[in-house]
């Protein structure tokens, strides 16, 4: 157990992702950029999170796929784009830019490991 | 066929629309190794093949890919030179009619003579298997006036136009990553029943699918994960082994990479369950596999499983989707965004509620708006700094009278909005909408022709 000081970053620092679309259903991967930022998100970044940054939109559902391997998170979030890509009014009809909104949570991480970050920057 | 020395695959365009100076450096690339080499162009997109019918009722002799020339004028002398195989969907709703178009262009380049393979089948209205449409759950698709109703079809009929020595592959609606599939099954001499190798090279293709997604494309933040030269992106080459392990590499001479972030990123768009990612192909698994860089621009995948291919294929169908108006006024310096929010309610209010199946919504662009929802509960929650911001409108709605609004009164905002409006911009079009719908694979009969 890391025992230094947590601090609260946007899961942007920790991690990348990207938006997929189907229909009404979008799904969104969050990928660690290293390996010991992983078990922070697995544990932080819930599908109950996702489902309620997204409630303005009223999904009905939110599930959550673990890849452990490629330290990732798939989340597939269904009937979110209200009317979907053919159906929207919204200007990203295909929800396209919604990875960063993911992205924008925050986490709180130990000092240590938040320190490797540098490495990926350098 | 069956020799044990790699086949390398590179794609040449990830959608309608993409870069067309992309394809020549992945050929220039392809024809340097020396290798028995493909290259695949992906320009079908769940709206497209209903836009290209449309395109086709207007014209017989349209409705395939609209840039095709443009697409393969730089590479088709080329890849015949060098007997690399072009695969595509550019076909769309009328594939032979391109297979016209590209011996036409082959004819105007001088080039050798050609096979061009024509594959059609997927079209449901055509074949009349459309009546045999189901939903997800096996009850009766709902009747209705389509445009278009295509079945994803697999690797196996490529594979036939490959065997019978075709030069171009073209193609409608096939399932995207089938495009580099096929040409791996060739190559290598893989029955379908080997399930790994059927796995190994469906993730390939997948990967191979979206152009530059997977080489630096869609991809750069600054800061965070930057990209060279992103101006000349080099689109993706997969060099595949006969036992499935695969390196995804680019064009030579190009901007972008391939890194172990960049294949990550693209292994998991557009999957939902990783564990079972349906194609007419394989049912693929990626959840055991590795990703490791092998060099610079060198990535290898290995550990895709397979198991059994769907009974199903899933089809897209193509109806009228009704129309969408657009306006768009902006306003900045002092209290711009009070005067956006204003010109909205006054648009809002006006527009009102004008039928039963008519939508508005409003949006402040540099406040809020792709995060926004149709309600406008999101942009409620946020208050006015920023000093240089859009207002927009969008209005669905049945008829295109009433999608016009959107602009009239946004148009109007010039004499009767808010102190200090400016830049109106409008448009009004036709919206395709699609739903999913499955069909029991033997129902649909893929067909190869040869046309010399």
């Amino acid at each position: 157990m890391d025992m230094s000081r947590l601090i609260e970053t946007p899961l942007h620092r920790l991690a990348h992702g990207r938006t997929g679309d189907k229909g009404n259903r979008i799904n969104i991967s969050v990928i660690a950029y290293r390996a010991e930022f992983f078990p922070v998100i697995r544990e932080q970044v819930t599908a109950e999170r996702v489902a309620e940054l997204f409630s303005h939109r009223r999904p009905t559902k939110v599930e959550r796929y673990e890849l452990p391997r490629l330290g990732a998170l798939n989340f597939v979030i269904d009937d979110v784009l209200e009317g979907g890509v053919n159906d929207a009014l919204n200007l990203d009809g295909h929800g396209k830019t919604n990875a960063f909104l993911v992205l924008s949570i925050p986490v709180w991480v130990p000092e240590t490991i938040l320190q490797l970050r540098e490495e990926i920057t350098a | 066929m069956g020799d044990n020395a790699p086949i390398l695959v590179g794609c040449g365009a990830g959608f309608s629309g993409d870069r067309l100076d992309a394809p020549e450096p992945v050929v220039r690339t392809l024809i340097r190794s020396g290798r028995p080499a493909a290259i695949m162009f992906e320009t079908l997109g769940e709206r497209t093949l209903a836009l290209a019918q449309l395109a086709r009722q207007q014209n017989p002799e349209n409705g395939f890919e609209p840039l095709l020339e443009r697409m393969l004028e730089p590479v088709l002398d080329a890849c015949l030179t060098y007997n690399i195989r072009i695969l595509g969907n550019f076909g769309a709703a009328n594939p032979h009619a391109a297979a016209r178009t590209i011996h036409a262009l082959g004819r105007r380049l001088g080039c050798r003579k050609m096979r061009i393979a024509v594959v059609t089948g997927d079209d449901l209205i055509a074949s009349g298997a459309v009546s045999a449409l189901e939903q997800e759950d096996g009850a009766p698709f709902p009747r209705g006036e389509f445009i278009s109703a295509n079945a994803y079809v697999g690797a196996a009929p490529l594979v036939e136009a490959l065997v019978a020595g075709a030069d171009v592959v073209v193609t409608g609606r096939v399932a995207d990553p089938s495009l580099a599939l096929a040409p791996f099954i060739h190559h290598h001499g893989w029955s379908l029943d080997e399930h790994r190798l059927i796995a190994s090279g469906t993730l390939a293709g997948h990967l191979l699918e979206c152009g530059a997604q997977v080489t630096g494309g869609y991809f750069a933040d600054p800061g965070f994960k930057n990209v060279p030269d992103p101006h000349m992106i080099g689109f993706p080459i997969v060099s595949m082994e006969a036992d499935g392990r695969f390196t995804v590499m680019k064009a030579h001479d190009t901007g972008g990479l391939v890194d172990r972030r960049t294949v990550i990123e693209q292994m998991l768009y557009e999957i939902h369950d990783p564990a079972r990612y349906l194609t007419p192909d394989i049912t693929l698994d990626v959840t055991e596999v590795e990703v490791a860089g092998i060099a610079p621009n060198q990535v290898s995948v290995t550990g895709a499983a397979g198991h059994q291919r769907p009974d199903r294929l899933k089809v897209t169908v193509g109806y009228d989707g009704g129309w969408l108006g657009e306006g768009e006024i902006s306003y900045a310096g002092p209290n711009a965004a009070e005067r956006a929010r204003l010109a909205m309610d006054v648009v809002q209010r006006r527009i009102g509620h004008v039928g039963p199946n008519v939508r508005v919504r409003g949006d402040i662009i540099g406040v809020a708006s792709v995060f926004n929802d149709d309600a406008g509960a999101w942009l409620d929650g946020y208050f006015a700094h920023s000093g240089d911001v859009r207002m927009r409108i969008a209005v669905a709605a049945p008829d295109r009278r009433t999608a016009e609004r959107a602009g009239e009164e946004v148009l109007a905002l010039y004499t009767c909005g808010p102190a200090g409006g400016g830049g109106v911009r409008s448009a009004v079009r036709r919206r395709i909408a699609t739903a999913s719908g499955y069909i029991q694979r033997e129902l649909v009969k893929p067909n190869v022709e040869m046309m010399d």
